[in-house]
């Protein structure tokens, strides 16, 4: 019972740290590739505190529902993008053996299936909040959800076949060194879907400020709309944490098992970095360039990995 | 495994219940902090920053129901996949000759629908 509760502690303590210093980690980083100093005050120490002190402000916003919105499901739409990745968290092993929140046997199906929930929380946010823009946003969100849903579950189900069980922590087990080479193709897909997946640059066109406003976060003030960006934020940690698990060996590098933790949130911290840099780096694709990357592109060389796996595993 | 199949779901269901517990705290704090002073104009829809022209869940062309239908086609395949995954191994090459033909018929249906230009923008 102690056990469980640790557990249930150490994901929610996760869950609330890691988006922040994923955050604060773009401000700055973001900041020093564009030649700006970023936050400087907050804290004093090179404003090591400005997500905090957003935090703190937010909490004392007046909570505005529009008169025209849908009250109940606009109220309830942060929530649903919150909660299901602080499930997945609950699956990511973080070393070998006990270092994992939940050893369900199919994992990988369920962190799937969570990672999925995205499209409601968004298609709920844009509708109910009764605004052309948000509801053009959603819609934009949702065709890009879906069709991105497909490479990201091909890619998971050729780790899958490679290493023959939906257990995450079984996966990393398997995992190999040369897998780096062989699962490249794979690697790649699933980042990149599920930097669409999160709806982060480039694949940022149903928020696309140019164009909607704030896509289908427009409505949204106050607490609420700090529970949606730290949804975004808890959903990059959530995709650089699954890359790295599922692709880059997880808990596995040189040194002691003991040290493992360290490396998955090395590779973990790393990816997210990279998601970072991406935002900096690349301008916005266009609607149409998006479903084009997925359907032509990602998911030929989806089922493409999923032959060659299968083709090599059995060999 | 069966013995505590049951415990790791009752550990997803309460932490199911912590994360919708999390918001609530959250938005009680906020109830108690913030300040309550309604008035017309905040409640007006925002929209770009103009009052707002004409209904508001207005009509979209909606150019992605296309793509809807083929992400069914495609979602049906994922749920079979991941237990098919999980044992391929064992079951060996008729197991992959198997999925080989499912996963082609699929193919086909990409393959007809891009064909067909579906897949191009209008």
């Amino acid at each position: 019972m102690l056990e469980i509760a640790l557990k249930l502690a150490g994901v929610i303590a996760a869950f609330l740290l890691l988006p922040l210093l994923v955050g604060q980690t773009e401000h700055k980083l973001m900041a020093h590739m564009q030649g700006r100093l970023g936050p400087m005050h907050a804290g004093r120490f090179h404003g090591w505190a400005q997500l905090i002190a957003d935090g703190v402000k937010f909490a004392q916003k007046e909570d505005l529902v529009p008169a025209a919105a849908d009250r109940p499901v606009f109220k309830l739409a942060p929530a649903v993008a919150l909660v299901p990745y602080l499930l997945v968290l609950l699956f990511i092993p973080l070393g070998p053996g006990d270092l994992v929140g939940s050893g369900l046997e199919m994992g990988l199906f369920v962190v799937l299936a969570l990672v999925g929930i995205g499209v409601l929380a968004v298609l709920m946010a844009g509708w109910a909040s009764a605004n052309k823009y948000t509801l053009v946003g959603a819609l934009r969100a949702a065709a890009q959800l879906m069709a991105y849903e497909l490479p990201l579950v091909l890619a998971a189900a050729s780790i899958a076949v490679a290493a023959g069980t939906l257990n995450l922590s079984g996966i990393v087990e398997a995992w190999h060194p040369w897998w780096l080479l062989w699962q490249a193709p794979a690697a790649l897909i699933f980042f990149i879907a599920g930097l669409a997946e999160i709806r982060r640059p480039p694949f940022d066109a149903p928020v696309a400020d140019s164009e909607l406003v704030f896509g289908y976060l427009t409505e949204y003030a106050g607490l609420r709309f700090a529970l949606l960006l730290l949804a975004e934020y808890a959903g990059i940690v959530v995709i650089a944490a699954l890359t790295s698990v599922l692709f880059l060996g997880g808990w596995k590098g040189p040194g002691p098992d003991s040290l493992g933790w360290l490396w998955t949130l090395l590779k973990t911290g790393a990816l997210s970095a990279v998601v970072i840099w991406l935002r900096v780096a690349w301008p916005r694709l266009r609607v149409d360039q998006i479903q084009a990357l997925c359907w032509k592109g990602l998911v030929p060389a989806a089922l493409g990995q999923l032959v060659l796996t299968t083709v090599v595993a059995l060999a | 495994m069966n013995s505590s199949l049951l415990g790791d779901y009752a550990v997803f269901g309460v932490l199911l219940l912590a994360g919708f517990a999390f918001v609530a705290v959250a938005m009680t704090a906020n109830r108690l902090l913030r300040p309550h002073a309604p008035s017309a104009a905040k409640a007006l829809t925002y929209e770009c920053g103009v009052d707002p022209v004409g209904g508001d869940w207005a009509q979209v062309q909606i150019r992605y129901y296309v793509y809807a239908f083929l992400f069914v086609l495609f979602a049906v395949e994922a749920v079979f996949l991941f237990p098919w995954a999980a044992v391929a191994a064992s079951f060996g090459p008729p197991a992959a000759a198997e999925m080989g033909v499912f996963v082609g018929v699929l193919v086909l249906g990409l393959a007809y629908a891009w064909r067909k230009g579906v897949l191009r923008w209008q």
